[in-house]
């Protein structure tokens, strides 16, 4: 076990706490840059996808694991994110400009969303979000002039600082750049007075109050913090798609979402990147298991989805913390080993809460 | 001008009048306790100051300043800090932090400074920390900072909420039932922080409580309610001793 003796307020500050973060977290950004030398067209793209996954995965835990609110719409953003950044790549603008214009597009609607679901908590901010999102496919799908409809809108060639990106490991290299700096913005915001009010905001909002948080300022701002997140991944995501149509950004990407974050831990930022792992990898894994099975069960149809939601059930009733709450209880086992007990971890009854205002 | 001014403070909830007609003040330096039976509005009287219920009729003065119609997140900044009687902390985040969100309305950065966390909020948050660090150990809390709320006893939490609520600085100070569930250990040690709240950091304690014992030591001025009114004030001795109070409590004859 570790024991960090602390000499400064700054250690409690650092995203590295320790030499064994610091190395491996290292070791992992030096292997994901060598990545491209070691796998195929095929696994890069994938890689690449999941990556694209995790900085939207981010966004929405921003949103759902720290601030408490709940969002069913995500494909929305990710979907305005998509079609705006491929409209004005289309009128001629760089590349890195219409990636900004798409994230503060994005922003700009999330605030929007959220300032008027301020009112809203749980099931039915869930059910408000889940409206927007069928809004934004509907209004994309009948805006012909503008997206092309279902007619769909090829995304144009992204090219930076003069050089053309054609190749895999091209997009590769942004989309990690991209969630590096993604995910340092996000842990920076959680290090500071605005990512305490959202845990505040999760936590209490009645107490949230009366520490002179403002609720609103801080709701609405998390939506468009985490709608400008997910509109870069959905700038991103257009590339990867190639053409873009308004079946992309269905209920089922949203589902898809909220799924990663839950699967992967919520209120945890590397539960994020499980989660991208597992809702980026899973297919490949069922398409490989498929060979092995026998055909009856192996060609049944809704196989997919079927495994997806027996996993999703499962996690909920086992492992409610996710990916990232089992690491901490394998981590603890081998840390107190012999002396880890089954209730080390369980969760404790919370104290009965008569007089809740609100 | 007196501190906190309360004058004519109504609400009601359906048919019931919770607070009626409540008028007192409190002198800037004072503890002051407010006592009453079950169901008498204490609690409400504090959402109606600390503004988390606005009253249908009356006024809430303090410092000078007409703080009626604000909403809570506007008070706080005021300094005034309150604490709640079935704790409201912030369950799933450690001590530290808990005690970090206090300090809320003391920051000076904005968010897009965060997302950057350029050197000012570094010095920014080293700051806070100190000043956490200070309410750390005025409330023996050293050995519970890293550890969530959640897996923490009641006693505990109850003196986190103390700390959360002087980690805004306050001048007022207005605490819900500080011992309520505490052993007599814990609530003897409270009895003390309220002193000391009060007389090395200065500041002015509105507290409710059932518990006379705390009451008489601490508090130099009582207010007795009942029923949404107030039946008595003065000295802790009298109030006790004022038929009306022994009435609510216990029931006449």
């Amino acid at each position: 076990m570790r024991f960090l003796f602390k000499t400064h307020y700054n250690q409690d500050i650092d995203h590295l706490k320790h030499g064994g973060d610091r190395f491996w977290y290292g070791l992992l950004l030096v292997l994901a840059a060598a990545a491209p030398a070691a796998l195929g067209t095929f696994y890069l793209g994938e890689l690449n996808l999941v990556m694209i996954y995790a900085i939207a995965g981010v966004g929405l835990m921003l949103l759902v694991g720290y601030t408490g609110q709940v969002s069913l719409g995500h494909a929305a953003f990710l979907a305005i994110g998509a079609y705006t950044h491929s409209l004005l790549l289309g009128a001629g603008l760089p590349f890195l400009l219409s990636i900004v214009a798409a994230v503060l597009v994005s922003a700009l609607v999330g605030a929007g969303v959220g300032w008027i679901a301020l009112r809203m908590t749980g099931i039915y901010l869930a059910i408000a979000t889940l409206a927007f999102a069928m809004l934004t496919e509907q209004t994309i799908s009948r805006a012909e002039w503008l997206t092309g409809g279902f007619r769909g809108l090829a995304v144009p060639r992204a090219s930076l600082f003069g050089m053309p990106l054609t190749q895999g490991w091209q997009h590769y290299y942004l989309t990690l750049t991209l969630l590096v700096v993604t995910l340092f913005a996000a842990l920076n915001i959680l290090r500071s007075s605005t990512g305490r009010a959202m845990v505040a905001i999760r936590d209490s909002e009645i107490s949230a109050e009366s520490v002179g948080i403002n609720l609103a300022v801080y709701k609405t701002f998390a939506f468009a913090l985490s709608a400008g997140i997910t509109g870069l991944a959905g700038a991103l995501f257009a590339h990867r798609l190639g053409y873009l149509s308004p079946d992309a950004f269905t209920f089922l990407i949203s589902l898809q979402l909220l799924l990663m974050v839950v699967v992967g831990g919520v209120g945890s930022m590397r539960g994020v990147i499980y989660g991208a792992l597992f809702i980026g990898f899973l297919p490949q894994l069922l398409a490989i298991a498929r060979d092995t099975l026998p055909p009856r069960i192996a060609q049944a149809p809704g196989l997919e989805p079927g495994i997806f939601g027996l996993i999703l059930v499962l996690v909920i009733l086992f492992e409610p913390q996710g990916i990232f709450g089992r690491w901490l209880k394998i981590k603890s086992y081998f840390q107190l080993f012999p002396l880890y007990r089954r209730a080390t971890h369980r969760r404790q009854k919370t104290y009965l809460r008569t007089e809740r205002l609100r | 001008m007196s501190y906190l001014a309360v004058t004519d403070l109504s609400i009601s909830f359906g048919g019931i009048r919770a607070v009626d007609d409540v008028s007192f003040e409190v002198e800037e330096g004072e503890v002051f306790a407010i006592i009453g039976p079950n169901g008498a509005g204490k609690t409400t009287l504090f959402n109606l100051v600390s503004g988390i219920y606005s009253p249908d009729a009356g006024s809430v003065r303090f410092a000078g300043r007409d703080i009626t119609s604000l909403p809570a997140h506007r008070i706080a900044p005021l300094g005034l800090a309150r604490t709640f009687q079935n704790i409201e902390l912030f369950e799933h985040a450690t001590v530290l932090q808990n005690l970090l969100i206090g300090r809320h309305v003391h920051r000076r950065s904005t968010a897009p400074s965060h997302l950057l966390f350029l050197p000012a909020v570094r010095r920014e948050e080293l700051e806070h920390r100190r000043r956490v660090e200070d309410v750390i150990d005025l409330l023996e809390l050293a050995h519970y900072r890293e550890q969530r709320i959640a897996n923490l006893p009641y006693g505990v939490r109850k003196v986190v909420e103390v700390g959360r609520a002087l980690c805004l600085e306050p001048k007022l100070l207005l605490l819900d039932e500080p011992t309520s569930g505490l052993n007599p250990e814990e609530s003897e040690d409270m009895g003390f922080w309220i002193e000391d709240i009060n007389r090395d950091l200065g500041v002015t304690v509105v507290m409710v409580a059932h518990d006379m014992g705390l009451v008489s030591r601490v508090a130099g001025r009582v207010l007795a309610l009942n029923e949404g009114r107030v039946i008595a004030e003065g000295s802790p001795a009298d109030v006790q001793k004022n038929p009306a109070v022994v009435d609510a409590y216990l029931g006449a004859d």
